[in-house]
């Protein structure tokens, strides 16, 4: 179970890419995907001491701020961090009841909550901090990628997607199989230059971050030439002879 | 957008998993009420209980997305914040003593209170709601009742906005236009954090983005939007207009602006009479029926209206009648050409680089005019004619509180719209577009109802409306303010929507009037709602001689235990936005957009667990009590049974009521039909909303599109299908101030002449804020300002157990650098002290922000003991509200008490403070300041769980 | 690092437990040490109780203890797993020790000593492995983790070893055992120690989010204003100059004067010796829970590059 599948070519990568050269840090991801999942394949998600101080938690994915570099090449970027679904996660080696496991048919990482004993070592061997304990039920919970919209058939076909994807107000997260060059996201990744998180960790996530874009810039300069008013006797002239009509 | 479904896997035997589960039992469609954005929502419900709330695919306003405050609903829902029944003050005001009562003692208090008021002198009651959706009905109510004293929030949020736009081009940002998401390629965005539009901002951001268009956001902070902006400008606060007038200035220097469309679509032609010191001074020159005049090139003054004018622009002229006139564009180019306004003029006060700004105009210039967008869509104009193309300017702009909430605001934002209307870019194809039912004519209707208020009469008209001049102010014959808060006075000519932040302290000294009953709405004026929530507090405590309250009463309607609800004596207990029917009324702020009229209802999806009921039900019970002659029959009995009868058969005008859509007996008319008895059905059945689609060729030009403006008069839009004429010479405000100059019957007190004279220019000013004046400014050297954050809404989400997770304290946002020359290290104790006071808080440290400005989010910091938390939840122990330190008055000006507001539109300045930060001394760290006293609990509020599972999963 | 306390207690506890069965089963059949059945079953028992009270602790730390069963399914990929199974499995060979010595089966005690000798050995390395396959936690990815889980359990059990050959007179080759795994032990700790000191950070806050390519990151909000699991199970931090000091005492208390308490013995002898001996097993335990706590506390991981940058 712990044992990594065999990854073969054309194998299917299910995972999101993240934009985080639109991402303007609205949260909308994490609480969509907090209400979702409260109810769904992992759920509930419990929230320790909700209303008072010390209110924790468990949320699948959590958005930081940063800023990167100074002065005018200076960037706010907001970055939603969740579970990138690992092509060689240790978080599911580790394991020792079989709970964690990444699944073969589409490469999503999973815990099988009726296994998990709660010893929390999965979480200490995530580099990302994608993994958080249901400390209620003692039992360590994650992003499943949505495994209960994504293939449900209650729910409409456009709509099969991960809670976090479709809600995105500013179509930053991309949902795809990120292991068929061919598809959308792949092209994406490959377009835009989308990176891995941490790849010197060696864990070769399948989700991936588009960078921020160079900044649209325009060749336009100002027209230095044309005169100042105190150049000029009097600059109404220009217009006064302009013809115009309706 | 998202890509495809990933098919079906063939083979999935994963047994751990169910792939399918139902999502609930039920699914309704209704409005998102988390904040003022008005998404549609889809709320999945399982054994009567929320299960998960989307966006609706199909909505005009979300397109399905949903923002993470909306995604927070169930929290909403299920907080233990509620309040559960009917509330009787029973301890003193403050103390939290209330006894549960019914909803029939409840509604004869107040019906008895309001009684007496309406009997005899309507004026002392105070009715004011805070960021309601229902102001069609509140407003109505208010003039049914007979008092001038109602208004929403607007006056402390942006009327800036909405009185620049509409007093200039017939629209305005905000929540009447949009850019061209489309197909702008240059975007300025002026002052926006998380506000109205919320989520139609974000969608078009990512569609502009990826288009490659240029984003510019001008603001003191880089943060949300501004993160993602291709430029960030980081600008001082209250400096917008001064930079928009020197791009202005470029722009005129240049000779890179569109004067076809200035003559056709602007005043920019018309005649102004050159008279100084006379009596029509600044007047528009008019022929016998009164219709402005141009100068033509060969026929001189003629009709400006004319089809074939050939308008001269610039230059003096004189009429047949001897007076001296100047096209407007004359006055205008005259006067920002000036070198005041020059970049280099007004660089070190914007805190930017003259080059910079040039930069920025030459951008502007060269997007507008080189790369300027045409549409092969053939459209007719006013004049009748059929062009085939529609021409557009690429360059967009939107802009809200950061330039609406400064005293200069209201120019500031005529100096954008200023700029739009050069670049001839209003509802031009890739430019700035109005929403329908806008444009509407400038100014959109008549002036305020309100004088002559008298017991047991309605007042003809709506309160919160447009002055054309001084005869429409509110103001007695000594030109003294009718209404409490002194809007439509000398005070604040053009305050359309009323100044609630001045209701209270007005009241409390009896200037201009002592009221006997103040009524509030979801407005949290005992804490995030007010400028000095201290003094509202005191105020709303004081007791007279006689040991009575200086407020006599006060009823106040919220569904969740909020700060201000221990300071009423009656508190009547509203359901949650999801118990409830609501109607986001044509007739007030609609969610129409650049591709037709819209709106939209709420309908309840769950029923209330306890002893509440809709506001709008209670105030049209209240009416029929009162027998408001609109809420009763001749016989005296109710008219309306409830909220949704009076949304279906309310007729303001024949044909005319709340909801446009689906009208008719047999719901097939639009804007103007009979009452439909299934309306509410119909509006259910298309998702709980109603959109009309524009033909293509109304899209654009909609000012003299003819097709769209007769379109408009025929649904009940507009009144008329006249051109509306964009102004950039107001003559409203050149009356004002030719009555200040001592003309005409109704003129200004002394005091107030000069402030008139001054600040009603008919063009377009900037002046340093009204708070600066008279304040050392040495030593109180950093600007203050506040952003929503995109996750919290005001005091709409402190109860929400998952927001709260995500903000439950605010710090003090400074730069690095500032902080280095303070000796301020991250996460220090700092006293933050203004001239109205002090508090304390924590600084953090950050890049992306102006060196001269301190920033922290709005209304994180709560009161101990509200809301339903624990007194040591870090809402109140390390959150703080900047409101503390910002007075409602402004420094004594020769001696009269005047709001800290636009002296036009009498908007709260929130954004002119200014503070010093100083370090806390050793020991003074840890809560942050000024810390009152917890509130206790109401009778029977829920315990709060020390753990919540949430889940309606099938076997938790 | 949060050093939790149930997981502290565990790997001093059952690493002296194992160290102790260790050279038991060893140092017997060997001759090295001469104890009769009845001091020999004491040690034994103190070993196993060691051993069992950390196995026992370490479930505390689960969040489903009555599913701990599970754990030894994964032996294949999981050193947890192994870990368990080595654990379980080695209480075979110690029991059948015990019951040799019970019954006085010498050859059976020799046989099942040994094997219970290579399962400690096993186990302890297991434990560590825990530890050192961790790669976002550097500290603990460290190549001289292993070696100093093991020299620590044998420094440890030694000092037991000692101080109950002592009370039958029989300490002098355990307490030199005790004197030069103690100095080994020591040595490879000084040497982590330095080596962490040194190592380079094995990520930056710049490739967590890909930013470097902009310039220098920084946090400006956390995701959430309160704490989370994630930061109290992981964001534990503690002060160099606490550190410091920690390492010192450990050094002196766990290592340093234990050693010069057996060189004492060896001296000394008699009651002395076994005064010395108990003092020194006090000592070295001790200080052997400051310096796990220590091993804790100065791990960091990765994922608190996402919230304070460092």
């Amino acid at each position: 179970m712990t044992c990594l599948p065999e990854i073969t070519p054309g194998q299917k990568k299910l995972g999101l890419v993240i934009d985080l050269d639109t991402c303007v840090g609205c949260q909308a991801c994490a609480v969509n995907c907090k209400e979702w999942n409260a109810s769904g394949h992992s759920g509930p998600l419990p929230d320790l001491k909700p209303y008072s101080a010390g209110a924790e938690g468990v949320w699948f994915n959590r958005v930081h701020s940063y800023e990167a570099g100074e002065g005018a090449q200076g960037r706010t970027v907001h970055f939603p961090r969740s579970c990138l679904h690992c092509e060689t996660p240790d978080c599911v080696t580790v394991c020792p009841t079989g709970a964690s496991y990444k699944r073969i048919e589409d490469g999503i990482v999973l815990v099988d909550h009726d296994i998990c004993i709660g010893c929390g070592l999965c979480a200490w061997a995530c580099p990302y901090g994608a993994r958080e304990m249901d400390e209620d039920a003692g039992v360590m919970k994650k992003c499943t990628l949505c495994i209960d919209r994504i293939y449900n058939e209650n729910i409409p076909e456009a709509q099969r997607q991960p809670a976090c994807v479709l809600t995105c107000p500013t179509s930053a997260r991309h949902f795809g199989d990120l292991g068929d060059p061919e598809s959308k996201v792949s092209k994406l990744v490959a377009e835009r230059g989308g990176q891995p998180l941490m790849p010197e960790l060696g864990y070769k996530p399948v989700n991936s971050y588009l960078p921020p874009r160079n900044r649209t810039s325009l060749a336009a300069k100002p027209d230095e030439a044309a005169p100042t008013p105190m150049d000029i006797k009097n600059p109404l002239l220009r217009w006064m002879d302009k013809v115009l009509t309706r | 957008m998202p890509e495809a479904p990933i098919p079906l896997a063939t083979e999935r035997p994963d047994r751990a998993v169910d792939y399918s589960p139902p999502v609930g039992d039920q699914v309704k469609t209704t409005t998102c009420y988390m904040c003022a954005c008005r998404c549609g929502i889809r709320v999945h419900l399982k054994d009567g209980r929320i299960r998960y709330i989307e966006g609706n695919p199909n909505h005009p306003v979300n397109k399905g997305v949903l923002c993470g405050k909306g995604s927070a609903g169930i929290m909403t829902q299920y907080s233990p914040a509620k309040l559960r029944a009917p509330l009787k003050r029973i301890g003193p005001r403050g103390s939290g003593e209330f006894a549960e009562i019914s909803w029939e003692e409840a509604l004869e208090t107040a019906t008895g209170w309001l009684r007496h008021v309406r009997e005899t002198d309507p004026r002392r009651l105070a009715f004011f709601t805070g960021r309601d959706q229902s102001q069609s009905l509140t407003g109505f109510w208010a003039a049914q009742f007979g008092t001038p004293n109602f208004a929403a929030h607007g006056g402390f949020c942006s009327v800036n906005m909405a009185a620049g736009g509409l007093y200039s081009i017939g629209g305005s940002f905000w929540e009447f236009g949009e850019p061209d998401w489309d197909r702008a390629k240059y975007f300025l965005m002026f002052g926006v954090a998380e506000d109205h539009d919320s989520n139609p901002i974000k969608i078009g951001l990512s569609r502009l983005k990826a288009r490659g268009a240029k984003f510019v956001s001008i603001n003191p902070v880089r943060t949300g939007y501004s993160a993602i902006a291709d430029e960030w400008v980081g600008i001082r606060p209250g400096t917008d207009g001064l930079f928009a007038l020197a791009l202005v200035h470029e722009l005129l220097r240049t000779d890179s602006i569109d004067l076809d469309f200035l003559s056709r679509y602007t005043n920019a032609p018309w005649l102004v009479v050159r008279n100084p010191g006379g009596e029509d001074d600044g007047l528009f020159a008019r022929d016998e029926a009164g219709k402005p005049l141009a100068w033509d090139r060969s026929r001189g003054a003629v009709d400006a209206s004319l089809a074939d004018l050939s308008p001269v622009m610039a230059g003096e002229f004189t009429l047949p009648d001897g007076r001296r006139v100047q096209p407007v564009f004359h006055l205008m180019a005259e006067r920002y050409l000036a070198p005041e306004y020059a970049p280099e003029a007004v660089a070190e006060r914007c805190g930017l680089p003259a080059e910079r700004i040039r930069q920025i105009a030459a951008e502007i210039a060269d997007v507008a005019f080189n790369q300027a967008i045409t549409l092969d869509q053939p459209w007719t104009d006013v004049w009748g004619r059929r062009h085939e193309t529609m021409v557009g300017r690429p360059v967009a702009f939107h802009a809200m509180r950061g330039i609406s909430a400064h005293s200069n605001g209201f120019h500031s934002c005529r100096a954008l719209h200023l700029l739009q209307m050069l670049l001839g870019a209003v509802d031009t194809p890739g430019s700035w577009r109005y929403k329908s039912p806008f444009p509407r004519p400038i100014p959109p209707g008549p002036g305020p109802a309100g004088k002559g208020a008298k017991p047991n009469t309605p007042l003809a008209g709506n309160i919160l409306s447009f002055p054309q001049g001084p005869d429409d102010l509110l103001v007695d014959d000594e030109g003294n303010p009718l209404r409490i808060d002194k809007a439509f006075s000398w005070d604040a000519p053009l305050a359309l929507h009323g100044m609630m932040h001045t209701v209270i302290g007005n009241a409390g000294i009896g200037d201009p009037y002592k009221i006997d009953t103040l009524f509030m709405f979801m407005a949290n004026m005992a804490w995030n709602s007010a400028m000095n929530p201290g003094e509202v507090i005191r105020i709303l405590t004081e007791t007279q001689e006689d040991g009575s309250y200086t407020i006599p009463h006060v009823i106040y309607s919220d569904a969740y235990y909020s700060e201000t609800v221990p300071y009423a004596d009656l508190i009547l207990p509203d359901t949650t936005y999801l118990e409830r029917w609501d109607c986001i009324s044509i007739l007030d702020r609609p969610i129409g957009s650049a591709h037709g009229a819209g709106d939209a209802i709420r309908q309840p999806v769950l029923k209330p667990d306890r002893d509440v009921r809709p506001f709008q039900d209670v105030l049209i019970e209240l009416g029929a009590r009162l027998g408001l002659p609109a809420f009763t029959k001749p016989d005296g009995s109710p008219k309306f049974k409830d909220y949704p009868d009076y949304i279906m058969n309310h007729e303001r005008m024949p044909g005319v009521g709340p909801l446009a859509g689906f009208r008719g007996v047999d719901g097939s008319k639009k804007g103007v039909g009979e009452p439909n008895p299934d309306q509410l059905q119909r509006y259910i059945e298309n998702g709980c909303f109603w959109r009309d689609h524009l033909p293509p060729e109304q899209g654009f030009y909609k000012h003299a599109n003819k097709a769209y403006l007769e379109q408009s008069k025929a649904m009940g839009l507009m009144g008329k299908s006249d051109q509306i004429v964009m102004q950039i010479w107001s003559e409203p405000l050149q009356k004002f101030r030719l009555a200040a100059e001592g003309h005409g019957a109704k003129q200004p007190p002394d005091r107030l002449r000069e402030r008139i004279r001054t600040y009603c220019d008919p063009l377009p000013i900037w002046y340093p804020a009204l708070e600066h004046e008279g304040q050392d400014l040495g030593r109180f050297d950093l600007s203050a300002i506040t952003q929503r954050p995109m996750v919290m809404y005001h005091s709409w989400g402190s109860m929400n157990a998952w927001l709260r997770q995500i903000l439950g304290a605010n710090k003090l946002y400074m730069a690095r650098s500032r902080a280095a020359a303070l000796g301020l290290a991250q996460d220090d104790w700092v006293w933050v002290e203004s001239r109205a006071g002090r508090l304390k808080c924590q600084v953090s440290l950050m890049e992306g922000v102006n060196p001269d400005t301190v920033w922290t989010w709005n209304a994180i910091g709560k009161r101990a003991g509200a809301w339903n938390l624990d007194p040591d939840s870090p809402e109140a122990t390390r959150g703080f509200l900047l409101n503390h330190v910002i007075s409602e008055w402004l420094p004594a000006q020769g001696g009269f008490r005047q709001a800290n507001a636009d002296p036009v539109t009498g908007q709260a300045a929130w954004y002119d403070l200014r503070v010093s930060v100083t370090k806390c001394a050793p020991g003074e760290e840890g809560v942050t300041s000024p810390h009152p006293e917890a509130l206790p609990l109401p009778p029977h509020m829920p315990a709060r769980p020390d753990l919540l599972r949430y889940s309606m999963k099938a076997n938790p | 690092m949060n050093p939790a306390p149930s997981i502290v207690f565990f790997t001093t506890a059952s690493g002296a437990g194992y160290g102790l069965l260790f050279w038991l089963g060893l140092l017997r059949p060997l001759g090295l040490v001469q104890m009769s059945p009845m001091p020999a079953l004491v040690a034994l028992v103190l070993a196993l109780a060691l051993i069992t009270a950390g196995l026992l602790s370490s479930t505390l730390h689960l969040g489903n203890p009555k599913r701990a069963w599970r754990a030894f399914s994964q032996w294949r990929s999981s050193w947890l797993s192994r870990e368990g199974v080595a654990a379980v499995l080695t209480y075979i060979p110690a029991l059948l020790l015990g019951l040799g010595l019970w019954v006085g089966a010498p050859a059976l005690a020799v046989i099942a000593g040994l094997l219970a000798a290579a399962g400690a050995v096993a186990t302890v390395y297991c434990t560590a492995m825990i530890y050192a396959s961790l790669k976002p936690i550097r500290q603990w990815r460290h190549p001289l983790v292993v070696p100093g889980y093991l020299a620590l359990s044998a420094f440890s059990g030694a000092v037991l070893l000692a101080m109950l050959a002592a009370f039958s007179g029989s300490g002098t080759v355990p307490a030199v055992l005790a004197i030069l795994s103690g100095a080994a032990a020591l040595l490879l700790k000084r040497a982590y120690w330095r080596g962490i000191d040194a190592a380079p950070p094995i990520a930056t806050i710049e490739s967590a989010t890909t930013l470097g390519f902009i310039g220098k990151t920084r946090t400006l909000e956390p995701p959430h204003t309160e704490q989370n699991y994630l930061l109290r199970e992981m964001g534990f931090r503690i002060a160099r100059k606490h550190a410091a000091k920690l390492r010192l005492i450990a050094q002196l208390g766990g290592f340093a004067l234990p050693v010069l308490l057996a060189v004492l013995a060896l001296l000394a002898g008699g009651g002395l010796a076994t005064l010395a001996l108990t003092l020194g097993a006090v000592l070295t335990l001790a200080g052997l829970l400051v310096e796990r706590w220590l091993m804790f506390a100065e791990a960091t991981h990765t994922v608190t590059l996402y919230y304070s940058g460092t």
